[in-house]
C-alpha cells in the first residue's frame, strides 16, 4: 500500500483510531495521551504523556501508536514521551466523558483536578462524603469504596439505588 | 518491624546504623561527584525501595481492594523511580539505565532514607509509614515540580498528583486503625513508636542538598519541615495516636548507611536480574 502523504491533519486521524488500551472506548487522542505530533521533512514524531507514572499500558500504547502509524506507510515514526506538563484529566472535552458514562465508567468530574485541596483530606463521621453519580442509574447515593480500581486511573465506588458497583474515573 | 526493638542495625557494609556523630569514611564508598546525580538517585531510590515494600503485599493484604491499592501505589512509586533514575543515569552519562540502576548497585550505593527500607511488618505498620512518608512526599514532589531542572520539574509534578491520592489514603488508615479498635489501636500506636526516629531524616539538608536548592533546583527541606510536622500532628490527633517523644534520630541513608534491612530487600529484588543479567521476557 503506498504510504498516505504525511501530513498533521493525516497523522492526528490515524491516532484518533488508537484505542486506550485499558479503556477501549475512548482513543488515546481522546484522552489527552497525545501531546503533539510533529513532522520534520519525512521525519514523523509523535509526543505522548502517561497518565501515571506506572502506567503499565505506556508501552502497549506505544507500540500501537506506532502500529498505526505503519499501517499508513510511515514507518519511520517515533514516538517521544514527555511528563510535562503533567498529564490531567481536565484536557477530556465533554463529548470524551459522555462515552465514558455510555461506557459504565463515571467520568471525572470537569474542572476538578485542577482544584486546590488540602494536604490531608479526613472524612470525619457524620460528614457528607463526595458523591460521584452511578453511571448506570444516574443516582447521587452512592458510595467509594477504593479510590485505587482495576486501573491507576480509576476508583471504585458503588451505587445505593441500583445496588451495582461502578468505575470513576479519577480526577487528577 | 519485629515486637522488639531493633538493636543497632548492621547494613551490608559491615557499617552500623547507631547514632554515630559522623559519618565513616567507608560510608562514601560508590558515592558519585555529580551533586544533580545524587540528587536524582536519592529521590529515585527512596521510591524504588518503598514501591518495593509495598509491591510485598502483593495477594497478602487484609481485604481485597487493600490489595489493589498497594498494588497501584507501588505501581505510581516504581514509575517514578523509573523516570527518576533513567534521568540520573542519563545525566551520569556512563551507558548505565534505569534499571542497571536498580538492580546492579549494592545496598552501600544506594542513596534511599531508612524509613523507607524497614520490613513492612503488619499493616498497622505499612500504613503508618506510608503515612509518613506520604506526608513528605506529598511537599517535596510540589516543591520540586518548581525545580529548574526541566525533566525533574516534569516528573516531579506528575508524581505530585499521585502523591496527593496516596496521603490521603494512608491518612484515611491511620486514622481509621488510631480510632478504630482497641488492637488496631494498639497495633498503630506501636508502629508510631517505632517509626518515629526515622522520620527526621528526609529532612536533614547536607551538601548536596543544600548545593541543589542554591542551583534552584532541590527543595527547601527546612521549610518543609513544619508544614510536615503540622499535618502529621494533625491526622495523629484525630486517630487518637500520641507521637512518641525521644531525641534518638536515625540517619545515614543519603550516605549510604544503611539498616540490615535492604540488603536483605535487594538480594531478593535483584536476583533474578543478577543470575540472568540481559535476560528479556
Amino acid at each position: 500500500m503506498p504510504p498516505q502523504p504525511l501530513t498533521a491533519d493525516a497523522v492526528w486521524a490515524a491516532l484518533h483510531e488508537v484505542p486506550d488500551p485499558e479503556v477501549p472506548v475512548v482513543s488515546v487522542v481522546e484522552l489527552g495521551i497525545v501531546r503533539d505530533v510533529r513532522i520534520d521533512g519525512d521525519a514523523l514524531t509523535v509526543v505522548i504523556t502517561p497518565t501515571y507514572s506506572g502506567c503499565p499500558a505506556m508501552r502497549e500504547i506505544e507500540r500501537d501508536v506506532l502500529a498505526a502509524l505503519r499501517a499508513c506507510g510511515w514507518a519511520s515514526a517515533r514516538v517521544v514521551t514527555t511528563y510535562s506538563p503533567a498529564w490531567t484529566t481536565d484536557w477530556m472535552s465533554d463529548a470524551t466523558r459522555e462515552k465514558l458514562r455510555a461506557y459504565g465508567i463515571a467520568p471525572p468530574g470537569a474542572g476538578r483536578a485542577a482544584a486546590g485541596e488540602t494536604l490531608v483530606t479526613l472524612r470525619r463521621r457524620g460528614t457528607a462524603p463526595e458523591r460521584v453519580p452511578c453511571p448506570f442509574c444516574g443516582s447521587h447515593d452512592t458510595a467509594l469504596r477504593s479510590a485505587f480500581g482495576s486501573t491507576a486511573c480509576k476508583a471504585l465506588h458503588f451505587c445505593n439505588a441500583c445496588r451495582q458497583p461502578f468505575e470513576e474515573f479519577k480526577p487528577i | 518491624m519485629s515486637e522488639t526493638e531493633p538493636t543497632t542495625p548492621v547494613g551490608t557494609n559491615g557499617v552500623g546504623t547507631a547514632p554515630v556523630a559522623a559519618a565513616p569514611a567507608q560510608a562514601t564508598a560508590g558515592i558519585v561527584s555529580d551533586p544533580l546525580v545524587e540528587y536524582l538517585i536519592r529521590h529515585g531510590d527512596d521510591r524504588l525501595v518503598l514501591g518495593h515494600r509495598l509491591s510485598e503485599w502483593c495477594g497478602h493484604a487484609p481485604i481485597l481492594e487493600e490489595d489493589i491499592a498497594l498494588g497501584n501505589i507501588a505501581l505510581d512509586l516504581l514509575g517514578q523511580a523509573t523516570s527518576l533514575l533513567g534521568l540520573a543515569a542519563e545525566q551520569e552519562g556512563k551507558g548505565r539505565d534505569a534499571d542497571a540502576l536498580a538492580f546492579f548497585r549494592e545496598a552501600v550505593e544506594f542513596r534511599n532514607v531508612q524509613l523507607v527500607e524497614l520490613p513492612r511488618g503488619d499493616f498497622a505498620v505499612t500504613l503508618v509509614r506510608q503515612f509518613l512518608f506520604d506526608a513528605y512526599d506529598v511537599l517535596v514532589t510540589e516543591a520540586l515540580s518548581r525545580s529548574a531542572h526541566a525533566p525533574l520539574a516534569g516528573v516531579m509534578a506528575k508524581a505530585h498528583k499521585e502523591a496527593r491520592y496516596h496521603v490521603r489514603h494512608s491518612g484515611e488508615w491511620v486514622v481509621r486503625l488510631g480510632d478504630g479498635t482497641d488492637e488496631s489501636h494498639r497495633r498503630a500506636q506501636r508502629a508510631l513508636d517505632d517509626l518515629w526516629r526515622f522520620t527526621s531524616e528526609p529532612f536533614l539538608m547536607d551538601d548536596v542538598d543544600r548545593a541543589m536548592l542554591a542551583a534552584g533546583i532541590g527543595a527547601d527541606l527546612d521549610a518543609l519541615r513544619p508544614r510536615w510536622e503540622a499535618s502529621v500532628r494533625e491526622v495523629m490527633t484525630e486517630a487518637g495516636l500520641q507521637i512518641p517523644g525521644g531525641a534518638f534520630v536515625a540517619r545515614g541513608g543519603r550516605t549510604g548507611r544503611h539498616t540490615e534491612h535492604l540488603g536483605h530487600m535487594l538480594a531478593e529484588m535483584q536476583i533474578v536480574a543478577r543470575s540472568h543479567p540481559g535476560a528479556t521476557w
